[in-house]
């Protein structure tokens, strides 16, 4: 019995997900400026409360970020995004 | 040396029409009367706030594009916050980048309404 087989059996193929790599959408789409003024646009990198999104989640580049986050903070002081709220979305 | 701005203020949604009218051509002349030089002009209307400003819950947005020395901005400022119908402004220097990002939505603009 010692001599039984340690290797671990799946009935099913164990499934690895793939991962999916991320992106900068601004280099890849060659946008070279954010616009403040387009509160829906700048939507995609908030969360439901209205907190700006890390980069590790949304892939943006480092210098891309930085304009992200000055343009939602020109927003929110224009009133066009809140500063707190819940179901933004 | 002039340089590129956008200004965006909002005013308060108690006034009417005329007085709309009224305050946004003192900014305009008060620009053209220092020197500025306008672009580009666009009045985005009466549109609710994300959250009230001065217990307001609307206000009208407009939008000035205009070329100008430095120093005119601190004049405009003090302009701004000595003015009641102003609840809240926002003065933006533009790079190259914003200019011809600018410059391209309006072009975009105008091909859709022709």
């Amino acid at each position: 019995m010692s001599s039984q087989n340690n290797e671990i059996r799946y009935l099913n193929p164990p499934t690895v997900e793939v991962k999916k790599k991320k992106y900068c959408r601004f280099k890849k789409a060659g946008i070279k400026y954010v616009d403040y003024k387009d509160a829906e646009f700048l939507k995609r990198f908030l969360n439901e409360q209205g907190k700006i999104l890390p980069r590790r989640l949304t892939g943006t580049s480092l210098k891309f970020q930085k304009k992200v986050s000055q343009a939602v903070k020109r927003a929110r002081h224009l009133a066009l995004l809140p500063y707190v709220t819940d179901l933004l979305k | 040396m002039l340089k590129h701005y956008e200004t965006v203020f909002i005013a308060t949604p108690v006034l009417s029409e005329v007085q709309i009218k009224e305050a946004v051509k003192k900014f305009r002349d008060f620009i053209t009367d220092n020197q500025g030089e306008i672009v580009y002009e666009e009045d985005w209307g009466l549109r609710k706030l994300a959250y009230p400003i001065q217990k307001k819950t609307t206000g009208f947005y407009h939008l000035i594009e205009f070329k100008a020395d430095p120093t005119l901005i601190a004049k405009l400022e003090i302009q701004y916050r000595r003015d009641e119908r102003i609840i809240r402004f926002l003065t933006f220097a533009m790079d190259k980048h914003s200019v011809a990002y600018a410059e391209k939505k309006r072009a975009n603009k105008a091909e859709t309404k022709n």
